[in-house]
């Protein structure tokens, strides 16, 4: 490979001028949730920086990830991303196949061993010795093990590396297993949605080429500027929720009128992510705007936490669908009836024993 | 069981009492034990505490299924916000009362520590275990006289009340965190529980199953004490409102 061009060759290469470079700059700074003062600084880097090598692989997904990926908008992704880092390998978007594409993969490991980013779509199965996913006749695992030993750092895309989504929901035949339980060596960043925004993609990794370090995580190990506040706490139905108005049923006044969808299940207060604020296809929309509530994609377990259209999770073990609610009121029931009759054995036993006045 | 005739007083007994001058066998008067159990704060702590969960768990269930919606402008209500704010204000109380209830175990009596342990190891509190289940069950009659909480009370504010509290203040101030950030204390104190318990949603889960325990000790509570109070050797009611535990009788057990 020849030496590595900068962002900002690259970008000049395929006609882009320099003002659209700084309006890039401050676009993205803007996205990055950061001051003015760092435009020139994301400008220089850009300059001056070469691009850092990132090898995405791809386990048991749906490919919604890169999905979502190629649709960013700020910066666009045709333009600028995929010659901003050197995505040097991604089976599903680069020209060659194959034994060709395999070397790459060989070839990038070995040249800058310890410097490339592996990006993840999907999780390894680890039943029956992976033999689930199944990548260039090797289960994906091995894969993942390989390029994962000499990778700086480890993005999971999406759910299902970073939690397991749906191939690991109950019962979990293929055991289906997030980034993090495999690979326990390497600093991860999870990047959790199903997909997860194009552009909180595209500001983790500008993020990562800016500042050549990982943006500040939280407890789980997400990136904190996406992800620290629930979609609740920016939602513009939210003052709906505050004062008490809610869409009881998906026909009714309250679904015209917009107000908060909590009573038809909206996972948006229990949620970790930037949809509230950042929002979907530049901007234009998210599932609560277009009427639906959250589902709860970008967190932990989203397919096993009960119905998408209920606040409170079932209880299974009590019958079908039984709320905690309704097993709560007929334990109280129960136990009301109980001491009931405990106080009228009680009381019996009292009058038998009336006139013993000591006792 | 026969009552020993000492417990009525004669007319000798009134004698220099406030008493004096009545006749003894119309009374039908007695001298009762009286020990000091429940100092004042534990007395203090025990009824806001009532009052505390009282708001918890009507404003925590209508915060899981809120009230039917509200018509006009979001800007002239503010239900729901009234709602959430009667339940961290009454949480906070519970909390730092909680916290109070633990301090006054180093420094109040020795009753005071009995909600917090139990004494398993003991084979005496196994026995009066077994005395206080039969005589729930109506095998026996009457239980020892114990001055504090007798072992079946004991177990079950222990479990139900102060682990299921515990539990509560531990949760709440996780959920809680999602308000205030999680980068406020609350988040770096309480916030690792959320993802240890299965994520934001199993907590807020496990949160409402909290409140149906502490709602069945409730009923349970209120039963017991009141039936002890009528049918046991000693008060329950009025220690928890006076301080003083009567007994009824100085029987030995």
């Amino acid at each position: 490979m020849a030496v590595l061009e900068t962002f900002y060759d690259v970008m000049r290469r395929q006609g882009i001028t320099r003002r659209s470079f700084v309006k890039y700059c401050s676009l993205t700074a803007a996205a990055l949730g950061l001051g003015p003062e760092f435009v020139p600084q994301i400008a220089h880097a850009m300059e001056t920086k070469p691009r850092t090598p990132v090898l995405w692989l791809h386990g048991l997904e749906c490919t919604c990830c890169s999905e979502s990926f190629i649709r960013a908008a700020h910066p666009l992704v045709k333009d600028v991303i995929l010659s901003m880092i050197s995505l040097d390998y991604d089976d599903t978007l680069m020209a060659s196949a194959g034994h060709q594409a395999e070397a790459i993969l060989d070839e990038v490991m070995e040249k800058y061993h310890g410097n490339y980013i592996l990006a993840v779509e999907g999780n390894p199965p680890l039943n029956e010795d992976g033999m689930y996913c199944i990548i260039g006749g090797k289960p994906f695992v091995e894969q993942l093990k390989r390029v994962a030993s000499g990778a700086k750092a480890i993005i999971s895309w999406g759910s299902c590396a970073s939690y397991g989504c749906v191939q690991a929901a109950r019962p979990n035949p293929t055991q289906a297993t997030p980034v993090h339980k495999v690979i326990l060596d390497k600093p991860i960043i999870k990047v959790p949605g199903c997909p997860p925004i194009a552009e909180v993609m595209t500001g983790v990794i500008t993020y990562m080429q800016t500042f050549d370090r990982l943006p500040e995580l939280d407890r789980q190990g997400r990136p904190k500027m996406f992800y620290s506040q629930r979609i609740h706490d920016k939602c513009y139905r939210r003052p709906h929720f505050d004062a008490g108005q809610y869409v009881e049923a998906f026909d009714d006044e309250g679904a015209r009128k917009g107000y908060c969808l909590y009573k038809v299940g909206c996972k948006g207060p229990t949620t970790y992510n930037a949809c509230s604020t950042v929002r979907w296809n530049d901007g234009v929309s998210f599932p609560i705007q277009s009427g639906h509530g959250c589902i709860g994609c970008s967190e932990d377990g989203f397919w096993d936490k009960g119905s998408w259209y209920a606040r409170l999770q079932d209880v299974s073990g009590f019958g079908i669908e039984a709320s905690a609610d309704k097993v709560g009121l007929v334990a109280a029931g129960a136990v009301g009836a109980g001491l009931a009759a405990h106080a009228a054995i009680s009381a019996l036993s009292r009058v038998r024993y009336k006139g013993d006045d000591a006792q | 069981m026969s009552a020993p005739d000492s417990a009525i007083l004669t007319d000798g007994d009134l004698k220099g009492t406030n008493l004096d001058g009545l006749k003894a066998r119309p009374l039908r008067a007695r001298r009762l034990t009286t020990v000091y159990v429940y100092e004042a704060p534990v007395r203090l702590w025990h009824w806001m505490t009532a009052a505390a969960i009282v708001v918890l768990a009507a404003t925590g269930y209508l915060i899981g299924s809120p009230p039917p919606s509200l018509s006009g402008e979001a800007s002239s209500h503010f239900q729901m916000g009234w709602i959430r704010y009667l339940h961290f204000a009454a949480a906070w109380i519970f909390a730092v009362g909680f916290a109070g209830r633990v301090a006054w175990a180093f420094m109040g009596n020795v009753y005071a520590r009995e909600l917090f342990f139990i004494p398993f190891w003991k084979l005496e509190y196994w026995k009066e275990l077994l005395d206080e289940v039969l005589v729930y069950a109506f095998v026996k009659k009457h239980a020892k006289t114990v001055v504090g909480h007798n072992a079946l009370a004991r177990t079950a504010l222990f479990f139900c009340f102060t682990l299921t509290g515990l539990f509560m203040i531990v949760t709440g101030f996780a959920l809680y965190s999602d308000g205030t950030g999680i980068d406020s204390w609350e988040g770096h104190v309480f916030g690792w529980i959320m993802p240890w318990l299965g994520g934001n949603l199993s907590t807020h889960f496990l949160h409402h199953w909290g409140m149906w325990v502490i709602i069945l000790f409730v009923m349970i509570h209120i039963y017991t004490v009141s039936r002890e109070d009528i049918m046991s050797r000693q008060s329950l009611i009025s220690a928890m409102t006076n301080g003083y535990r009567t007994f009824r009788d100085d029987r030995p057990d």
